[in-house]
Parts: structure tokens; sequence; C-alpha cells
């Protein structure tokens, strides 16, 4: 799919007059929403959650025991692993209590890699979303490269940057910076016309409008863009940290795997849905504190 | 079409619009939207364009606006012509386009923050015009958060603190329930009678034109185009339930719709 075709038209009639047919419903969702959210359906809320992930667990305790498999560790084992990998003192090997180490460098290589992919696609997306020129120029080269999976970079990406960290930024950069310069894209080019208008009859012109009006129309397709951008780099964070690195969760995860340590590798994984989810909530965070003008958009 | 009334003909000319024409470039052909448009609207004056849609009301204002290009004639405003949107003609659309991100206080202001003003200046004027309006009590409410009517209210305000010359309104109480709009259209010419604006107010409503303006401009349909201009010289307040209101009405009315009933159906042009 091309950035062009990522926005019909129509589909962006759709979109505004949709939000124009919502919006005197609006406040009073507001007042039900947001404020004095009271303790008891946040309980149930957070009971809710964890119905399946216990489920889950008591399935894979079951199965084990079952089977008799000694490949996959019961959940118990798993546990143990984990407390060993954070505070040390039961299985004193190479990885007892190395979990801080492996967990900043694996946090510093996922957002490095973010942040980047966000500081190059967010003014690159607002440029070629309103810029038909530049849009003209980058749109196939980006539509060409986008399909590329990210980890067919892996070799040259080694050739580029070396074994080391440097590569693991790297494929964590490109795997994040798609969806966060297309949504980008997205968002700008389906800003209401009329917001044009209106800043253009109340002397708003040229670069101006990038910030009082491109910038904040965008914000909840950026903010999109970042979320999923931001579970793309810890997906990648396992390929990136293949690349001959000695520290990481990603490393740990690929150590497990030669050694044959099943629950090395289950605990890795763990906490990287952990710390992806925490990441996520905080990116969630900040989305409603900086759209709190839409109800749309909170999460 | 010349006014004789001493007060108003005396006032400088505003706006002139000569022999405005704009075609569509549409998929199926070229649309005549508008045709052989002339208007001139003095300073202070109240002006409503009515017609059906496809009469080409909307387009013409959104040429004074500088929105859209005209393929022929001119608009100039004091003798300058217009090319683009600027801070001297403000608008007011139907659905309102506020900036969704911005509170009620912040979009009042959009217009002079965006100009080289003072913030504290900045604060001054919107509390002001915020005040005119009636909205002070909900200057940090977001657009999201206001009924139909104060966010029009907003929209108004945000035009009047840019100190715009001309007001441009877009069928703006068309989206609106009948006792706010009525409500709004008082408010209307009490703040177009403090602040001595000139008004351009598009609708398809013979009422709300006979009770606003102080002259009609007819339009109909296929191409678009201005048929007649009708005074309207009751005294203000109006009574929409006098004999004289009534007549006018009907007059406005028969002018209107002579050319819809034989000739053809409405052409289907780009008016909104």
């Amino acid at each position: 799919m091309s950035l062009q075709g990522t926005v019909s038209p129509q589909l962006d009639r759709a979109v505004a007059t949709a939000s124009v047919a919502t919006a005197p419903t609006a406040p009073a969702r507001v007042a039900t929403r947001g404020r004095g959210r009271s303790l008891g359906p946040r309980l149930r809320a957070v009971a809710l959650a964890v119905v399946v992930p216990l489920g889950l667990l008591l399935l894979w305790d079951v199965l084990v025991r079952w089977t008799g498999t000694r490949l996959v560790p019961l959940p118990s084992g798993v546990a143990v692993m984990m407390w060993d990998f954070a505070f040390g003192g039961i299985y004193d090997d190479a990885y007892s209590g190395s979990l801080p180490i492996h967990f900043w460098k694996s946090v510093q290589r996922v957002y490095g890699g973010f942040f980047c992919a966000a500081l190059v696609g967010i003014p690159l997306g607002l440029m070629i979303g309103r810029i038909p020129l530049l849009r003209a120029m980058l749109d196939p080269t980006l539509s060409l490269l986008r399909p590329i999976p990210v980890t067919a970079w892996l070799p040259l990406s080694m050739i580029f940057f070396g074994l080391g960290p440097k590569s693991a930024v790297f494929l964590v950069f490109l795997g994040a910076f798609y969806p966060i310069l297309l949504n980008t894209v997205f968002g700008v080019k389906s800003v209401d016309a009329r917001l044009f208008e209106a800043a253009g009859m109340l002397g708003c012109r040229g670069p101006q409008l990038f910030r009082a009006v491109v910038l904040p129309a965008a914000l909840p397709s950026i903010f999109n863009g970042l979320r999923l951008g931001a579970s793309f780099a810890w997906i990648l964070i396992v390929v990136g940290e293949m690349t001959g690195v000695p520290e990481g969760l990603g490393a740990v995860i690929m150590d497990g795997r030669t050694l044959s340590r099943t629950d090395l590798v289950i605990t890795g994984m763990i906490i990287i849905g952990v710390t992806g989810f925490v990441s996520d909530r905080l990116l969630v965070l900040l989305s409603n504190y900086f759209l709190r003008w839409s109800p749309q958009h909170h999460a | 079409m010349l006014d004789p009334t001493a007060s108003r003909g005396a006032a400088p000319v505003i706006l002139e619009v000569r022999d405005l024409g704009k075609v569509y470039d549409a998929s199926n052909g070229p649309v005549e939207a508008l045709r052989g448009a002339n208007l001139t609207v003095r300073k202070g004056e109240f002006i409503c364009l009515l017609g059906a849609s496809g009469c080409g009301k909307s387009t013409l204002l959104r040429i004074v606006a500088g929105f859209e290009q005209a393929t022929q004639g001119s608009v100039a405003v004091y003798g300058c012509e217009v090319d683009g949107p600027g801070p001297d003609r403000g608008m007011v659309f139907q659905d309102y386009a506020l900036f969704p991100w911005l509170t009620v206080e912040q979009n009042i202001g959009f217009g002079p923050s965006h100009r080289r003003i003072a913030p504290k200046e900045v604060a001054k004027l919107t509390e002001k015009f915020m005040a005119m309006v009636g909205l002070t009590a909900f200057a940090d409410r977001y657009p999201h958060q206001l009924s139909g009517g104060m966010k029009q209210r907003v929209a108004i305000a945000r035009v009047l603190a840019n100190d715009a010359d001309i007001l441009l309104m877009d069928e703006p109480f068309g989206a609106l329930d009948a006792l706010t709009r009525s409500a709004l259209q008082e408010e209307l010419i009490e703040l177009w009678r403090t602040t001595k604006l000139t008004v351009i107010f598009v609708t398809h409503s013979v009422e709300e034109a006979v009770l606003l303006a102080d002259r009609v401009v007819v339009m109909t349909a296929g191409p678009g185009r201005i048929d007649c201009e009708v005074e309207v010289d009751l005294p203000r307040p109006r009574d929409v339930a006098s004999v004289e209101f009534n007549a006018l009405r009907r007059d406005v009315t028969r002018r209107l719709t002579s050319h819809i009933g034989g000739s053809r159906p409405v052409a289907a042009t780009a008016d909104s």
C-alpha cells in the first residue's frame, strides 16, 4: 500500500462527518468517563483482565504434567528461574541476579531506536503529508522499502554497524520508523480542510500552520503510530540482539536456546511482554494527557 | 439597487464584486456554479445571500473569503483585489470549524496570538469578546464539551477578536435547533449594532433573510447567479408576526420560487 493510497477522499469525508455526527453525544460520555471512576469498576476491570493469563498458566501446568515432557518447564520452575534471574541466590550461575544489566541494556536500545524513529518519522511524516512535491519524491521509494522485512536487513546492518549494539538499535529504528511515519502522514492527510480555512482567515499561514494546525490535528494518529512503533521496537529487540551482543534480554533468550535452558527463554519472554505492556500504558497515559480535548481518542 | 437612505448611502464601499464567475472541473465535465455576479456592499451593511441549494451563494461567499479562486471577474475589499484568505474577512462556518484541541479561550485568542501581539493584549482581547458572547464561564472548556449554539458563539467571537472588517457567515445557524437559532439571530443583530461590522450572511431561509438583512440578494440556480436585490426597510427589532414583515416575506418568496417552478430542476452544483 502506498502512502498515496492510505487515505481515500471518501474515507476522509466519512471520518469527518462521523466525528461531526458523534460530537453532540460526546459531553455525556465525558461526564461518565475520565473523572471519578470509582474503585468497584476498576477492581472488576483488573479481575476480568487476569482471568485469561491465570487460565493459561493453569493450562500450561496441566499440559506439562499430563504429557510428562522434559523440554518445557513447569510454571513454578520458571518462577524460580525468574527469581534467580532477578535476585540470584538459587542457581548461582552466569545468569543469577543479572536481570538489571540485561534489562537496562535492552531498554536503552529499544528506546534509543524508538526515539530516533520518532525524531525522524514525525517531522518527515508531517512534511510528506503536507507538501505534495516531497510526497511525489519520497512516496515511491518508501513504498518500495517498506515491504522488506526488518529481519532481512540483519546481514546488511551487521556490515554497516558491525557486531554489536549499534546494529540492534538500527533494526529497532527500522521497525518503529514505518508505523510512525505512515500514521503521521495519514493523520496529516485526514485533517479537516475547514481547519486550514479557519486558520487562513484568522491570518495564520505558511510555516505557522505546522505548529498551529497540522501537528495538533494529526496528534491522534501520531500517537497511534507511536504505540505501534513501540510494540514493534520490543518485537525487534530480540532479532537485534541476535547480532552478537553479550547483554540484553534478546541475547539472554538466544543463549537460553543454545543452552537448552527453556526456563531462561520463557523468563526472557515474560519480562519482554511485561515491559512492553508497561511502556504501552505509559504511552497511553501520555496520549490521554495530550489528547484530553478528544474524547474519542481516550484509551 | 442604489441605496437611497442617506446614512448608509454615505458609507464607503467596503466590498466590490464584479462580474464574478466560477466553473468547477467535475469528473463529468465542467459545472458552472456562478455566473456574472455583481454586488456592492457598503460599510456597516447587513447583506443576506438567499437561495436554494446550487444557486452559488456559498461559492460566492467562499470566493469573497479567498478560499476559492474565481474563474472570471474580481473581488475587491476597500479597492484591493482579494487573492486568498485574510484576517480582514472573517468566516463563520456552518460546522463551526473550531480547533478541537484549543479551549474556548484559546480558540477566541487564536487570531491575535498568531500576530505579533503581546500575550497580555491577547488575553485582554480574548476576555472582552468572550464576555461579549457570554462564554466567560466556559473559558476552559474544549469544543466537544459545548452545545452547537455555544460553539457558534465561539466561532463568532473568534472572528470579532481578530478584528475583521467583514463577517462572512455560511448558513451559520443551519445546524441549530429553532430556539437556539432565534436566540443567536438576536445576539448577532445586537453584536452587529454594537460593533458596526459589515455582515454577509448566506441562508436558504426567507424568514431568516428578511429578519436579519438590510438588503436581501436573491440568487437562483442553473447556473448560479444573482436574480435581484430587495431592500428591507423594516424597523428593528423586527416582528415576524407583523403584516409588513409577512408581505415582504411573501414578496421575496415569490421572487425566489418563480424560477424554480417551471424551467428546470435545481442543478446539483457544488454549492455546499
